[in-house]
């Protein structure tokens, strides 16, 4: 199983996307930043401590949990249901900037979803999408602001995005198919 | 997507409730207990939300039938129903002797017919609920039956008992009242010995049931020993309307020799929590400045109640899992 990103390359790339925020958004201001869980969260919290490295500016940062959104729930004649945890967002997101941080974009399933549960916060001046891996085969029409690397890949194929906080360390592998 | 289903698929812990039913905290093991209520923790955000509604449980359909009164309980559960978007309906019928046995299996087969997800049944009879689980397709969810159990009264006093004190093992819970007729008495000492909480019971010796010890729980009628060193006092209400026979001379002696006073609550710990699963009679099992006191948590247990019917109907709307078990 072939290492696509090591820990110095992600490293690199969260520093490369920091810089990209404060360009495209001329700054700071206005912004925060939300994780989708799992991977998401680690994400976000390593780009807003960057972000303070570059401008000296705290930048509020959460956690989102799309279960309760997923349009595979109760699809299934009968299955138990997957885990629900907390979502934590502090801060109000009305008339900022959300910038939504997740681990692999793939189908874009799981970006509608989070579309859908941010909006229930309610009303951002606007959402940008950050992954630090975007793998093709995509079923919905959503493309990412920010990607860290684009890799592509077969259906059969899975990326395991491990994070240090996660995982105990930091790497992304290409599965090939045939592996549960 | 697919990472959030591997993850669940990693962990041997467990992720889901694989049953149709809540019928009592009896059949339900220690690590599903804590499942629901780490769901409700996450259920519980949702309820301060500015739009508070998911929508988890679009189109299902949701039948709440309740034979006996109920304010609280029916209340909560309705609640938790709209913010997960299902379907519900009211069916509140009178306190009459009319609905046992055939009839209320009749009624539920009628409301089958017409295809409800989940029925949350309250019904004066022990047992009302495992008869219809046998009956029928669709989940049941039971809302107190008789004096058997009331396992979602259960669930949300150990999770605001968990929110406050970060678990239940080895803390003192003293719970006093009517230990004879009370339903969340029997569903509390299950859940509350199945996490290793220690748990003294309290009560006139008339309404002290005997074989109570049995589950592994200490009987006293000196409420002085019971509330000592006390972490939680829970108080069960007195059930005015089952006291026909002679338990105890009168309610005012009932309230003198136990009822829950500031100087009794001196005898537990400094940051004891009083709960009372309502309707509460002043004056008997508690008294007004200790219900109303700092000590007291009776409306967080009534806000935590819908957090944890929202995490009981959504774990069960996945349904049992057959044979299909990897």
């Amino acid at each position: 199983m072939p290492v696509v990103m090591d820990a110095d390359r992600i490293g690199r790339t969260l520093t490369r996307i920091a810089h990209e925020i404060v360009e495209r958004n001329k700054g700071t201001d206005d912004i925060a930043l939300v994780g989708v869980r799992t991977r998401g969260v680690p994400i976000a919290r390593r780009l807003a401590r960057t972000l303070r490295e570059i401008t000296g500016q705290e930048i509020p940062t959460g956690s989102l949990d799309i279960t309760l959104y997923r349009d595979d729930l109760m699809r299934h004649a009968v299955g138990p249901q997957p885990l629900v945890r907390k979502t934590d967002i502090q801060f109000s997101i009305d008339n900022r900037k959300i910038l939504l941080v997740d681990d692999v974009l793939y189908t874009g399933r799981t970006t509608r979803a989070a579309l859908d549960a941010l909006i229930d916060y309610g009303r951002p001046k606007a959402i940008q999408l950050i992954v630090l891996v975007d793998r093709g085969h995509r079923e919905l029409p959503i493309k990412a602001d920010y990607v860290g690397k684009n890799l592509p890949t077969s259906p059969e194929e899975s990326v395991q995005v491990r994070l240090t906080e996660t995982d105990g360390e930091d790497e992304v592998v290409l599965e090939t198919g045939g592996a549960a | 997507m697919n990472t959030a289903s591997q993850e669940v698929d990693q962990k041997q812990a467990v992720t889901a409730l694989r049953r149709k039913d809540l019928l009592g905290i009896a059949e339900l093991s220690p690590e599903e207990i804590e499942l629901i209520l780490d769901t409700a923790e996450a259920m519980k955000e949702v309820g301060t939300r500015p739009i508070k509604k998911v929508p988890a449980l679009r189109g299902k359909t949701v039948i709440n039938l309740f034979f006996e009164p109920s304010t609280r309980t029916r209340t909560s559960f309705e609640i938790a129903e709209k913010r997960l978007s299902a379907d519900t309906l009211n069916i509140a019928i009178g306190t009459s002797s009319v609905v046992k046995g055939e009839t209320l299996a009749d009624t539920a087969l009628n409301l089958e017919a017409m295809s409800p997800d989940m029925i949350v049944l309250r019904h004066a009879s022990s047992g009302a609920c495992h008869l219809l689980s046998r009956i029928c397709r669709s989940a049941i969810i039971n809302a107190g039956d008789g004096m058997h159990e009331h396992p979602t009264q259960a669930l949300l006093d150990a999770f605001t008992i968990r929110e406050r004190k970060k678990r239940l093992a080895r803390l003192k819970v003293a719970i006093v009242g009517d230990l004879l007729h009370s339903r969340v008495l029997r569903s509390n000492i299950h859940l509350l010995t199945k996490l290793g909480a220690d748990v003294w019971v309290c009560g006139p010796p008339t309404l002290i049931p005997t074989d109570i010890r049995r589950f592994g729980v200490n009987a006293t009628s000196v409420v002085e020993d019971a509330v000592r060193d006390a972490d939680v006092i829970m108080l069960l209400r007195i059930q005015l309307e089952r006291m026909e026979g002679a338990y105890f001379p009168s309610l005012r002696e009932y309230f003198r020799v136990f009822g829950m006073t500031e100087a009794r609550i001196r005898l537990a710990k400094s940051d004891v929590m009083i709960m009372h699963p309502g309707p509460m009679n002043r004056g008997v099992e508690i008294a007004s400045e200790v219900a109303d006191g700092p000590y007291s948590v009776i409306l967080d247990q009534v806000a935590n109640g819908v957090a944890v019917r929202m995490a009981v109907l959504y774990l069960l709307a996945g349904g049992a899992e057959h044979e299909e078990a990897a």
